[in-house]
């Protein structure tokens, strides 16, 4: 090819000093900044090894975020835990994020942990089940071995109700507890009376009312009702409120169809009145939606991201189940009136798997009504999701931003870009009190730390 | 501590705006705490765990927004509810909603502007040739202004283009102007039919300028960076670049601009320029190349290579360069002459403070042709070499954008601190006869250069009334600087100023001599 640079109009890419631009644009010259970050990780060896590699790992990852675009995860009725989730014992609490022993875990997650033993009965008050807890009787794993998601402490315990969603594509199920509503709550770490009886409520009323009404409804498709969320102003992980109303429209007709009235009203008040009750079936389906990648050989998609207030784990495609932690962030949050930065528990929960699923912070530009998050303009929340394509495989075929005209949301978190690039995953979430017991104390943003991203790459690539 | 409460009436606002405005409140002096809510059930919860939670809060309805401030005074709390108001009513909102024009990455930059054809590339060595591969494979041309690139990286990238027929300049290409476009630290010239190339930064600086300040112009001017007239590298840009002159219409002349390449790299470049019809200047400086072939002239020296360049764009003879220098010379001779009557016998020595490497070697060159020895950082003869550099002795001249000066560092083309210091100096040392100074003008220089020189000129003045301070200012009357005030100022002060650096150092070697 010929090359036509002095036939052609010069348009410059200006990497570094930004002066160079200045002049540029003052002689009439068309010139595009790029903000330079350094790698992650910088051994050029590495790198070297990375280069070779390199189509191998994209031909991968274009395989994985095929069969993430073509999940089909439905939902298609509930159990009690113990019934269904596989590998689940009498003993066994699932938390959120890595592995951890009771002695590091965080407040919060103390608190769920308590509160899950007094509501199984295994303990009477909180003193004794903080003794039973720490006895070693109880063994502790987390969500993601288990096909399962729990925001928040995501704690499951064995004779809690889930949601049960399968990709019927793939063929494979996830699993996920019902959300409680905001305040007070177990997966925040509340474990006052109040907080039980809702539990149990939900147990005795709420959830066989929904599995009737499941099982006159057959299965809910999942992935066309967060398609539509995000047109209504939904990015399904901090906002929740249109994905909730679609589901209350699919499921209040069979809820009267086949509950006594007053149970009907009041099932249908509880989610009415909880517009984060879609969070969790958003989770479930992203968990089934993105399992089926596990283990597809040279790709270094991302496939899990979770915390568990302590720490931040990634689990990676090529590398099988194997988890990459770091240290948990501290998130940027607004907080509730009377708190402040001080009462914030570092970053918790398994909810990142909307990001990494391509929705959450990655569909930001989705949902206007919470750009305040991110400093209240529009027009930022639209440069936070244009930043993630730069670190994802592709984009979405179904999940679609209608402020980007439409344009599908960034999908399949790349390590090596991320790497690369130093431009971290960007997270709406939560934010629990450190303190066990007192609940969620404000809402915000936090970026992926860099360790996971970095001991996952030096493995990968070792 | 008091507490006010406002109960808005059916106005809802969603409960992050609401946050962001009680975090803002809060920040203000005297506030102890706020709630600005909707006065849901919830919500009365929270803020009644803060004290917050008012009579009148608590009869507000689940569609009405809540204020709640607490604070040191009356006074204080109505600042903060007419803070409060103005949130509300968005008055702080400039409502643009402005999208970011910098790109993070080369992939984005290309799939989003599909036009782009230059990567100008100026961060950290360690990192630029790794972008500059990156551009290559998305089909740019590329820059390298970073320099402490690996020479390894150098030749991998310069095949690479070769390939793929792509343009590389540098690393450590200090300056290009390519389609009229400046890149790097580059003047303001006219366009015209003249393409300049070398490895050599401020030697293109100097001659784009001479050529376009006697109205001339420049068609193209490409950077090799220092190290493509190594045998390691073999001059390929050189050599690329002289095919790409040689095939665009617009270009007339070319000059090669370069220190004497390697022997290797000096039978690739001169292979390539046989066989090219235009006319080509080469001015290796400080060697005795001489031209066998019809279409190569050479050239001894910045000065000569623009003027020979000029003419021979205008279809005169080059000769007629040599009779123009033949008088200027001798117009600096008599300059020379007359200033030299004013000089005391202690008064022997040279001082030569450059910002530009190929203006501190040019003088070396011309000094040498005097038959005089002078003490270098970078001398000519090794023996000659400077023992310390911030340390002159007898005849010096020193190089100030040698690594050894720049560490941690602006360019001294950039900041003029570091020679301002030697300025001053220099005019307490009795024995000092002659400072001879370079000036770059242009894009990516020093902004305000008369403002920052000026005050130290004029104290060495008045340290030393017989010194004499010669400068060659390079640029041109369109760049960002004022050149003509600059002069003028200079010349004020009694600094004798000249056009170019070959001029300025023979004027400053016949006082010396």
């Amino acid at each position: 090819m010929k090359n036509n640079l002095f036939k052609s109009n010069i348009k410059v890419l200006n990497i570094g000093v930004k002066s160079f631009a200045d002049g540029l644009k003052e002689s009439g010259v068309d010139v595009v900044n790029m903000d330079f970050k350094p790698p992650l990780y910088g051994d050029f060896t590495v790198w070297g090894k990375v280069e070779k590699k390199i189509k191998n790992i994209e031909k991968a990852n274009l395989k994985a975020l095929d069969i993430i675009k073509s999940a089909e995860p439905f939902l298609v009725g509930m159990d009690i835990a113990i019934n269904v989730i596989p590998g689940m014992k009498k003993d066994l609490i699932l938390h959120a994020g890595p592995p951890i022993k009771w002695e590091n875990m965080c407040g919060p997650m103390k608190g769920g942990i308590i509160a899950a033993l007094i509501y199984e009965g295994m303990a009477k008050d909180a003193k004794d089940a903080e003794r039973l807890a720490s006895s070693g009787k109880i063994k502790y794993e987390p969500c993601h071995d288990h096909n399962c998601v729990g925001p928040m402490a995501g704690i499951i315990s064995p004779s809690m109700p889930v949601f049960i969603v399968k990709n019927k594509k793939y063929g494979n199920f996830s699993y996920a507890t019902m959300n409680e509503g905001l305040g007070k709550v177990l997966r925040y770490g509340a474990y006052s009376q109040d907080v039980i009886d809702r539990l149990k409520w939900m147990e005795k009323v709420l959830y066989p009312a929904i599995k009737r009404a499941l099982s006159s409804a057959v299965e809910i498709d999942l992935k066309s009702m967060v398609a539509q969320a995000l047109h209504m102003g939904d990015e399904v992980h901090n906002r929740n409120r249109g994905g909730t109303s679609l589901f209350y429209r699919a499921i209040a007709p069979h809820i009267i169809k086949t509950s006594d009235k007053e149970t009907a009203y009041s099932v249908l008040e509880f989610i009415n009145k909880n517009d984060h009750f879609f969070l969790n079936l958003s989770m479930a389906m992203s968990k089934a939606s993105l399992d089926p990648v596990c283990g597809i050989k040279n790709s270094t998609l991302v496939y899990v991201m979770a915390r568990n207030g302590t720490e931040f784990g990634i689990k990676v495609a090529g590398m099988g189940k194997k988890w990459f932690t770091g240290p948990a962030p501290v998130p940027d949050a607004l907080f509730f009136p009377g708190y402040t930065k001080e009462d914030a528990n570092p970053d918790i929960g398994d909810s990142a798997i909307t990001e990494t699923n391509g929705l959450g912070g990655f569909a930001i530009a989705a949902a206007p009504a919470i750009v305040q998050f991110v400093g209240g303009k529009a027009g930022e929340s639209i440069n936070y999701t244009l930043k993630m394509y730069e670190i994802t495989v592709g984009e979405n075929n179904i999940y679609k931003i209608p402020s980007l005209d439409f344009r599908g949301t960034p999908t399949g978190i790349d390590l090596v870009k991320v790497v690369k690039k130093g431009i971290m995953p960007f997270i709406d979430t939560g934010v629990a009190h450190k303190k066990p017991g007192v609940g969620q104390v404000g809402a915000g943003v936090v970026k992926a730390p860099k360790e996971p991203f970095i001991n996952a790459f030096k493995e990968f690539f070792n | 501590m008091i507490i006010k409460t406002v109960i808005k009436k059916g106005a809802y606002f969603d409960s992050v705006s609401l946050m962001q405005i009680s975090k803002k409140i809060n920040s203000i002096k005297g506030i102890k705490d706020s709630a600005v809510v909707m006065a849901t059930k919830e919500n009365k919860n929270i803020i009644k765990s803060s004290g917050l939670l008012t009579q009148e809060i608590e009869k507000a309805s689940d569609n009405d927004l809540a204020i709640a401030v607490k604070g040191e005074s009356e006074k204080i709390l109505e600042i903060a509810l007419k803070e409060i108001d103005k949130m509300l009513s968005g008055e702080n909102k400039t409502g643009e909603n402005k999208k970011d024009e910098t790109v993070s990455s080369i992939d984005s930059a290309v799939s989003l502007n599909k036009d782009i054809n230059m990567a100008l590339i100026s961060v950290n060595g360690r990192y630029a040739g790794g972008l500059a591969d990156e551009a290559l494979d998305k089909g740019l041309n590329v820059m390298i202004f970073s320099d402490n690139v690996p020479l390894e990286t150098e030749i991998k990238l310069k095949k690479k283009g070769l390939k793929k027929n792509l343009l590389v300049m540098g690393p450590d290409c200090g300056t290009a102007i390519i389609n009229g476009a400046p890149l790097g630290f580059a003047n303001k010239v006219n366009r015209g039919n003249i393409g300049v190339i070398g490895p050599s930064g401020t030697g293109i600086q100097e001659v784009t300028s001479i050529i376009s300040n006697l109205g001339g112009g420049i068609s193209q001017a490409i950077g090799t960076g220092t190290r493509d007239v190594k045998d390691d590298v073999g001059g390929i840009t050189t050599v690329f670049g002289l095919n790409m002159l040689n095939e665009d219409s617009k270009t007339g002349s070319i000059i090669i601009v370069s220190k004497p390449p390697q022997k290797k790299a000096m039978a690739n470049i001169l292979n390539a320029a046989k066989k090219i019809k235009k006319p080509i200047i080469c001015l290796f400086l400080g060697s005795d190349f001489e031209s066998k072939e019809k279409n190569i002239f050479v050239a001894k020296n910045l000065y000569e290579a623009a003027l020979k360049a000029l003419y021979i764009s205008r279809g005169e003879s080059e000769h007629k360069a040599k009779e123009v220098i033949f008088d200027e010379k001798r117009k600096a001779q008599y300059l020379a002459v007359e200033e030299k009557k004013k000089k005391n016998k202690n008064q022997k020595y040279l001082r030569g403070l450059f910002s530009g490497g190929t203006f501190a070697s040019q003088s070396l060159f011309v000094f040498k042709n005097y038959g005089m020895e002078v003490y270098s950082n970078i001398p000519i003869k090794s023996e000659l070499k400077l023992k310390n550099s911030m340390k002159l002795e007898k005849n010096s001249i020193i190089d100030l954008g040698e690594d050894e000066f720049t560490f941690g560092r602006p360019h001294p083309m950039i900041d003029y601190g570091l020679r301002n210091k030697f300025i001053e100096e220099q005019s307490k040392d009795k024995e000092v006869s002659v400072l001879l100074l370079d000036i770059v003008l242009g894009y990516g220089s020093n902004l305000n250069p008369s403002a920052d020189i000026m005050p130290y000129i004029k104290k060495a003045f008045k340290n030393n009334p017989y010194l004499t301070i010669v400068a060659g200012v390079t640029g041109t009357d369109m760049d960002p600087q004022n050149k003509k005030e600059l002069m003028s100022d200079l010349k004020k002060e009694g600094v004798f100023v000249f056009e170019n650096n070959y001029l300025a150092s023979v004027f400053a070697a016949e006082i010396i001599k």
